[in-house]
C-alpha cells in the first residue's frame, strides 16, 4: 500500500499512520474451535503515536490485543516490528520485542513495593559475586524507580510503598509507568482507565502522553469515545474480527466512531 | 492536582508512613505482647517455668517447631500450605535412625539422609502443584497419607531404639552454653530471612504468593521457582524431623501427627497470610515461641493434651480471623 506517493497520500488521508510503523499486524486469522475471533485483521502502530483501537463487544479488540502481546500465537497472518517479521510464543518474546503490554486487572502485585513491582522479574543484582548469589540491589532500584516515576509524572508518596495501600489510580498509574519504562517500541493498554475516576483517569492520561511526547509509541483499547478522541493520535476500528476503518482523530466525532462500529460507515476498503 | 488536593496529600503523607511500617509489624507486636504476658503468667503459674532446665527445653521444643513452621512461612508466603510437615518429618526421623542403627551411619551422615528424604518429599509437593496443577492443599494432603504410610511400613510399625548416645546430638546437645537445636534454629531462621529479604529468590516468592499472573507475565520462572520452594521446605522439614527424633534418642513412627497444626498456627500468629505475599521469618519464629511456651504451660500446669489441642484449635481461628480483617481494611483503601 505504501508502493507510489499517491496510495500513500491516499492512505495517511484516511488515517494511516504517518511515521514509520513500529508494530504492524497483518491479515491476522485467529479460531477457537469453530468460532473465527479474527478474520484477516490488520492494525498498524507508528511512531511516537497513540493509537486507540476500538470496536463493540465481540469486535475481536481482546484476540488482537493478546496476539499482539504475544498471549495467543496467530493461525494465520503476520506481525512485523519495525518492519521485520516476528512471531510471538510468549508474552516474554513480546517483550523481548519491545511490546509491553498493561492488562486490565492482574497488571501488579499488591504485597511488593512500587519500586519492587516496577522491577519485576528485571531485578538489579548486585554486582560482583553477591549479585551471582541473587543479591538485590534494592537500593539501585528505589533509585531507578523514583527518577523513572518523576520523569512520567506519576505521583506516589514512597517507592517503598505497597502497592495494597495505593489508590486506584495511583496503582493504575504504576502498572502503565511499568510497561513504558521497559517498553523500547509500543506500550499497550487495555483499557487501563475503565474502573477509574475522574481525576484519577486524567492522571493515567497524562502518563500516556507523557510517553508520546518522549517517542514512545501507545495503543489504547477503550470505550470511552470522547476519551479516546481526546488522547489519541489515530484511531482504529475493528469490527466483526476485521479493521473496518481508520481515521486521524483530528478528523472525526465520535458519531463517526459510532458508526464505523456499528458498520453504518465503512473507509477502510482502500486497505482490504 | 488541585493544591487543596497537594497539601491534603502532604498531610497524609506521615500518618502513612507509619501505617504502612505498622501494618508490618502490627501482628508480630501483637504476638509478642501475647507471648511476653504468657511468659509472666506462667512464671506465677508454676515454680518450674522459670528453671534453666525448663528452658532449656522449651528452646529444643521451639527449635523443632521454628525450623518447621519456617518451611511453612515461604510455602504459605506462595499462597500454598503444606500439610504434609507432620509426615515427613517422622519419615526424615525414623529413616536417620535407621541408618544409624542398621547401616553404622554417623550422626552427620544420617542427617544429611533425612534432609534428603525431605528434599525428596518437598521435590514430589513441588511438582505435584507446578505440574500436576493440584492445588496445593490436596497435593501435601496426599503426601501427608503417603509419607505417614512409608513411615510404618520401613519401621513395621514400632520405634526405631537401640541407638548411640552420639544420636543425641542434634536435639540434646549443647554449644556454647545454648541448646545445639537452638543454634540450628538461628541459622535456619538467619538463613532464611535473609533469602527471603535480600535475594531475588525471596522477591519471587513474595510476588508468586501476592499475583501469579503478573509474576508470570512478568517473565518470573514460576513453576521452577514454586517447585524450588518447596524443596527447600522440605530440606528443613527433614531437619526439622531429625532433630526432633534425636531429642528422643529414636526414631518414632507417631511423631508429627497433627504437627502441621502448630507450624500453621506459628506462621500466621507471625504474620503470615493465607491469603499468600506476606510474612516473615522473625514473625514466625515468636510464633513458634509462643506455640512451644502454649504447650509447656499447658505441660506445668497438668493440662491434659486434649485440651492443648483445643487451644491451639481456638489460637488457629483468631489467627487466621484477624489476617482477614487486617486484608480487608487494605483492600477497602484500594
Amino acid at each position: 500500500m505504501s508502493a507510489t506517493p499517491e496510495t500513500e497520500a491516499a492512505g495517511r488521508r484516511r488515517g494511516a499512520p504517518a511515521g514509520r510503523p513500529v508494530l504492524e499486524a497483518r491479515g491476522i486469522v485467529k479460531r477457537f474451535g469453530h468460532v473465527e475471533a479474527l478474520r484477516g485483521a490488520d492494525f498498524t502502530v507508528g511512531e511516537a503515536e497513540v493509537v486507540a483501537l476500538i470496536g463493540d463487544n465481540g469486535a475481536g479488540k481482546s484476540t488482537l490485543i493478546k496476539t499482539l502481546s504475544g498471549v495467543h500465537a496467530p493461525d494465520e497472518g503476520e506481525l512485523r516490528v519495525a518492519g521485520e517479521p516476528v512471531r510471538f510464543a510468549t508474552p516474554v518474546d513480546a517483550r523481548r520485542a519491545g511490546v509491553e503490554t498493561v492488562y486490565q486487572d492482574l497488571a501488579v502485585a499488591d504485597d511488593l513495593s512500587v519500586a519492587a513491582n516496577l522491577y519485576l522479574g528485571r531485578e538489579i543484582l548486585r554486582p560482583g559475586a553477591l549479585g551471582r548469589l541473587g543479591l538485590l540491589d534494592k537500593r539501585a532500584m528505589r533509585r531507578g524507580a523514583t527518577e523513572a516515576l518523576d520523569q512520567l509524572g506519576v505521583r506516589i508518596p514512597r517507592v517503598t510503598t505497597p502497592i495494597a495501600m495505593l489508590s486506584g489510580g495511583q496503582r493504575q498509574s504504576v502498572a502503565v509507568a511499568r510497561a513504558i519504562i521497559w517498553a523500547t517500541n509500543v506500550v499497550i493498554l487495555d483499557e487501563p482507565t475503565a474502573a477509574l475516576g475522574v481525576v484519577q483517569t486524567e492522571r493515567v492520561l497524562d502518563v500516556v502522553r507523557r510517553a508520546r511526547d518522549v517517542g514512545m509509541s501507545v495503543v489504547l483499547v477503550s470505550h470511552n469515545m470522547p476519551q479516546v478522541l481526546e488522547i489519541a493520535d489515530r484511531v482504529e476500528v475493528l469490527r466483526l474480527g476485521r479493521r473496518a476503518a481508520r481515521f486521524r482523530a483530528a478528523d472525526v466525532t465520535t458519531d463517526d466512531l459510532v458508526a464505523a462500529m456499528t458498520g453504518a460507515m465503512t473507509a477502510d476498503e482502500e486497505d482490504r | 492536582m488541585s493544591t487543596a488536593e497537594q497539601t491534603a496529600e502532604a498531610r497524609g503523607r506521615t500518618s502513612e508512613w507509619l501505617r504502612e511500617r505498622m501494618s508490618h509489624a502490627l501482628s508480630e507486636l501483637t504476638a509478642a505482647g501475647a507471648l511476653v504476658i504468657l511468659f509472666i503468667a506462667l512464671s506465677f503459674a508454676s515454680p518450674h517455668f522459670l528453671t534453666s532446665d525448663n528452658l532449656f527445653n522449651i528452646g529444643a521444643q521451639t527449635a523443632v517447631i521454628a525450623i518447621i513452621a519456617t518451611a511453612q512461612t515461604m510455602v504459605i508466603i506462595t499462597k500454598g500450605i503444606d500439610l504434609s510437615v507432620g509426615s515427613v518429618a517422622a519419615l526424615s526421623g525414623v529413616v536417620g535412625a535407621i541408618v544409624v542403627r542398621d547401616l553404622g551411619f554417623s550422626v552427620w551422615a544420617a542427617t544429611a539422609v533425612a534432609i534428603a528424604v525431605g528434599a525428596a518429599a518437598g521435590l514430589v509437593n513441588g511438582l505435584l502443584v507446578t505440574v500436576a496443577r493440584i492445588p496445593p492443599f490436596i497435593a501435601t494432603l496426599g503426601t501427608m497419607s503417603v509419607g505417614r504410610g512409608l513411615v510404618f511400613i520401613v519401621t513395621g510399625s514400632v520405634g526405631v531404639y537401640s541407638l548411640p548416645e552420639s544420636f543425641q546430638l542434634l536435639g540434646n546437645g549443647e554449644f556454647l552454653g545454648l541448646p545445639f537445636a537452638v543454634v540450628l534454629t538461628a541459622i535456619v531462621a538467619v538463613g532464611v530471612a535473609f533469602l527471603l529479604s535480600q535475594t531475588r529468590f525471596g522477591r519471587y516468592t513474595y510476588a508468586m504468593g501476592s499475583n501469579l499472573e503478573a509474576a508470570r507475565r512478568s517473565g518470573v520462572p514460576v513453576r521452577r521457582h514454586l517447585t524450588a520452594v518447596y524443596v527447600l521446605a522440605g530440606v528443613l522439614v527433614g531437619l526439622g524431623g531429625m532433630i526432633a527424633a534425636s531429642r528422643v534418642n529414636s526414631g518414632q513412627p507417631n511423631y508429627g501427627i497433627a504437627l502441621e497444626l502448630d507450624v500453621i498456627a506459628a506462621a500466621v500468629i507471625g504474620g503470615a497470610s493465607l491469603f499468600g505475599g506476606q510474612g516473615r521469618i522473625i514473625g514466625t519464629l515468636i510464633g513458634a515461641f509462643l506455640i512451644a511456651v502454649v504447650r509447656n504451660g499447658a505441660v506445668l500446669l497438668d493440662i491434659s493434651i486434649h485440651y492443648q489441642q483445643v487451644i491451639v484449635g481456638v489460637i488457629i481461628w483468631a489467627a487466621v480471623y484477624f489476617d482477614q480483617l487486617r486484608r480487608q481494611r487494605l483492600e477497602a483503601r484500594g
